[in-house]
């Protein structure tokens, strides 16, 4: 394995939300990783990225995780993750670090070569689904971290529209945060609500039959409020539909 | 005079703003419209984004270089025949305003609307020392007749819908006829207004921009109010805060372009207003006296600190217009004079954190806001500082403290997560009882109230079955 990146060596960060609730989502990420040509591990002392302490203002707890994510992945060439806001909190954790340079050094130097799943496949192994299909009409939820702090766009959107079948529904208002925001969406449930009601809107005017997203958060938060009113739109991640899965809709029952 | 703005009923006060028909209905279309048109204008611009990192180190140059430009600004505006005072804080800059005006033996003031103004309570002291204070601002005679505090700092009526400015209107304005019409409705209160320009003794008015090498006062409106108010009465009084310092007229310049763009979509206001100076021998009309009052409230001390770069806003609101939690509950929850990513910032960082701890938490953290600064302010970085604090002064409420406290405990410790994580896995699966969602979840009622949560498959967590073999 190669240190300095530019090796075929990737260390898959599965996210702790795909791991429990979605383990549909890690294995996607990996078959497509393989499929775009990389030797792909998972290492086993990976848990969170830390986002729920950070967010909360907790430094220490999420200083540890990030040294030990630093630590699991260094021997990588590449750590992908299938989630904007985890390698989004990723890539910005260095600050962690102020108080000791040479973790901090070790943490650029991984951050440097930590990418989110979608914006890696697209510009880094320049893979795309040539032959892939998937029949339905898509409609695409960027989350606000992909979005923002990683100029994941176009990337995952042109990866989508490459599947044969995909009949593109774009969104009205495709920036707008859907109110999951981590903790946020339990600390103010109404105010989430009433954002992710926005977004719900959104997504049923466009008549898409199909909501996917780089997210897990994000589509946890807008398939349960599409469940819950009743909407009949199936949620994938983005992965999943890239990969071909062959799993139920998030949070439904597989077609009988 | 000090006014006690509390943020401590946030959640309360922004449950009851997400019942309100009326304030739903106002700040859709207002919103929504204020996007477009921010977009329209950043598009049509073409050097927005040099233009936002030219004004963005215009702001960060004068931050470090203050002490210089107000001395310069202060012997620029003396010699230009203005008197320049030093407010320390909001009582001192109250006292001295309203002494101007008992100097000036007023009996009525016009006050066009300013931030600073409404920070240091400057209405309510004008009220409390017995003036008639009219307020000229259209959507700030709007509050003032239906007894409201602006729910945003460029749209301070944005909470009113037009058919609810036609009953106040109806009541307040003489002949007291019922008006639908946006235009007659301006005029209805045009007409009021009018009369009393011409009546007060005193002016008062916030700027936008100091100019230190000229000492000018610039003001930007889109009714012509400010001008009316600044040059009709006999002495006029400026109140600014002291970080609206700019060197030149140039650097003004980039910063107007930038405000009105992200403001309103506009390319510039209908009035920029440079006023220097007293009326001079032989000039027609102006002030007579003209005061400055530059208030420092707080701004001295925040310049040491991690939060400074707060203090380069340039109130435009476009942090507000973009932001989906004020999209949602609107201005007054935020108790404060300031709204969204901006007052979420900058009400902790000037007043008290422990009384507004809920405003940096309340927010997703999507950063839209940092994308449409015009002066690039890191608010969500900021908003993430100040959620730290609350962390350290202990100011996150018992149980969450707890449950991440325990949940730290395990997720620090991957040998004791993988066993954890399958434990909770098998309890929803348990809960789930066959079905694909959670429609309720114990302790999970902030989640399940409002939405179903997706059950998790057979088979267990994914390093289960990665560890299985299972690809």
């Amino acid at each position: 394995m190669s240190q300095n990146g530019g090796g075929r060596d990737v260390g898959l960060f599965v996210t702790c939300l795909a791991d429990a609730v979605r383990p549909s989502v890690g294995f996607a990420a990996l078959r497509l990783l393989e499929a775009a040509g990389y030797r792909v591990q998972v290492p086993d002392a990976q848990t969170c990225c830390g986002q729920p302490a950070y967010n909360s203002g907790d430094d220490a707890t999420t200083r540890d995780l990030m040294a030990g994510i630093v630590r699991a992945f260094e021997p990588f060439d590449y750590v992908v993750a299938p989630s904007g806001s985890c390698m989004g909190m990723i890539k910005k954790g260095g600050h962690l670090f102020d108080d000791d340079p040479e973790l901090a050094s070790r943490h650029a130097a991984l951050a440097a070569r930590s990418y989110e799943l979608l914006g890696f496949l697209h510009d880094v192994a320049g893979w795309r689904p040539q032959g892939r299909r998937y029949d339905g009409r898509v409609a695409y939820h960027h989350s606000c971290s992909g979005l923002r702090e990683l100029g994941v766009k176009a990337q995952a959107e042109r990866l989508v529209t490459d599947l044969a079948g995909v009949d593109f529904a774009p969104l009205d208002h495709p920036e707008i945060c859907c109110g999951f925001g981590g903790t946020f969406c339990v600390k103010y449930p109404e105010i989430s609500t009433s954002i992710v009601d926005d977004k719900v809107r959104d997504v049923v005017a466009t008549g898409a039959d199909t909501l996917v997203g780089g997210d897990l958060g994000c589509l946890l938060n807008i398939q349960g409020r599409l469940g819950r009113l009743g909407h009949d739109v199936k949620v994938y991640h983005t992965a999943e539909l890239l990969a071909g899965s062959e799993v139920a809709p998030l949070g439904r029952d597989a077609p009988s | 005079m000090t006014v006690t703005y509390t943020s401590e009923h946030f959640k309360r006060e922004a449950r009851l703003a997400l019942d309100q028909p009326n304030l739903q209905r106002a700040l859709d279309r207002t919103t929504t419209l204020l996007q477009a048109r921010r977009a329209e204008a950043y598009r049509a611009f073409g050097e927005f984004d040099a233009a936002r990192a030219a004004g963005s180190r215009i702001k960060d140059h004068v931050l470090r270089h203050l002490d210089h430009y107000l001395e310069t600004f202060e012997a620029n505006a003396e010699a230009a025949g203005c008197k320049v005072h030093w407010a320390r804080d909001a009582d001192e800059a109250c006292r001295i305003t309203t002494e101007l005006c008992r100097r000036a033996e007023a009996k009525t003031v016009t006050r066009v609307k300013s931030m600073l103004g409404e920070e240091i309570g400057l209405p309510e002291a004008l009220d409390a020392a017995g003036f008639e204070r009219v307020e000229t601002d259209l959507a700030e005679h709007i509050n003032q007749l239906a007894g409201d505090r602006p729910s945003h700092i460029v749209i301070p009526a944005l909470h009113k819908t037009r058919e609810e400015v036609s009953d106040l209107f109806e009541r307040a304005h003489p002949p007291h006829r019922h008006i639908d019409d946006v235009a007659e409705l301006v005029e209805s209160a045009r007409t009021t207004l009018r009369e009393k320009y011409f009546a007060a003794e005193v002016g008062i008015s916030g700027a936008n921009f100091l100019v230190a090498d000229n000492g000018a006062v610039c003001t930007v409106t889109n009714e012509g109010n400010a001008e009316l108010t600044m040059q009709l009465p006999r002495v006029q009084i400026v109140t600014a805060g002291i970080e609206k310092l700019v060197p030149s007229m140039d650097h003004a310049g980039v910063l107007l372009r930038l405000l009105a763009r992200s403001a309103l979509g506009m390319e510039l206001t209908q009035y920029t207003t440079f006023l220097t100076g007293a009326k001079r021998p032989g000039d027609r009309d102006g002030p007579e006296e003209m005061h400055l009052v530059l208030v420092d409230a707080g701004r001295t001390e925040l310049l040491g600190d991690e939060l400074a770069p707060i203090l380069k806003c340039i109130r435009c609101a476009a942090c507000i217009n973009h932001c989906p939690v004020y999209g949602q509950i609107g201005g007054h929850a935020y108790g404060g004079v300031y709204q969204g990513p901006m007052g979420s910032v900058l009400t902790p960082a000037m007043a008290s954190l422990a009384k507004s701890k809920d405003l940096p938490h309340a927010c997703t953290l999507n950063g839209r806001c940092d994308e449409v600064c015009p002066v690039a302010i890191p608010l969500t970085g900021l908003m993430r500082t100040l959620r730290e604090r609350t962390w350290r002064q202990h100011l996150v409420d018992r149980p969450t403290r707890l449950g991440l406290g325990l949940w730290g405990a395990v997720v620090r410790r991957p040998a004791l997560y993988r066993p954890a994580s399958r434990l909770g896995v098998r309890a929803l699966r348990l809960l789930a009882r066959g079905r694909p969602a959670l429609r309720r979840l114990p302790g999970g009622g902030a989640w399940t109230r409002s939405r179903d949560f997706a059950a998790p498959p057979p088979g267990g967590t994914f390093m289960a079955r990665y560890r299985r073999g299972e690809r």
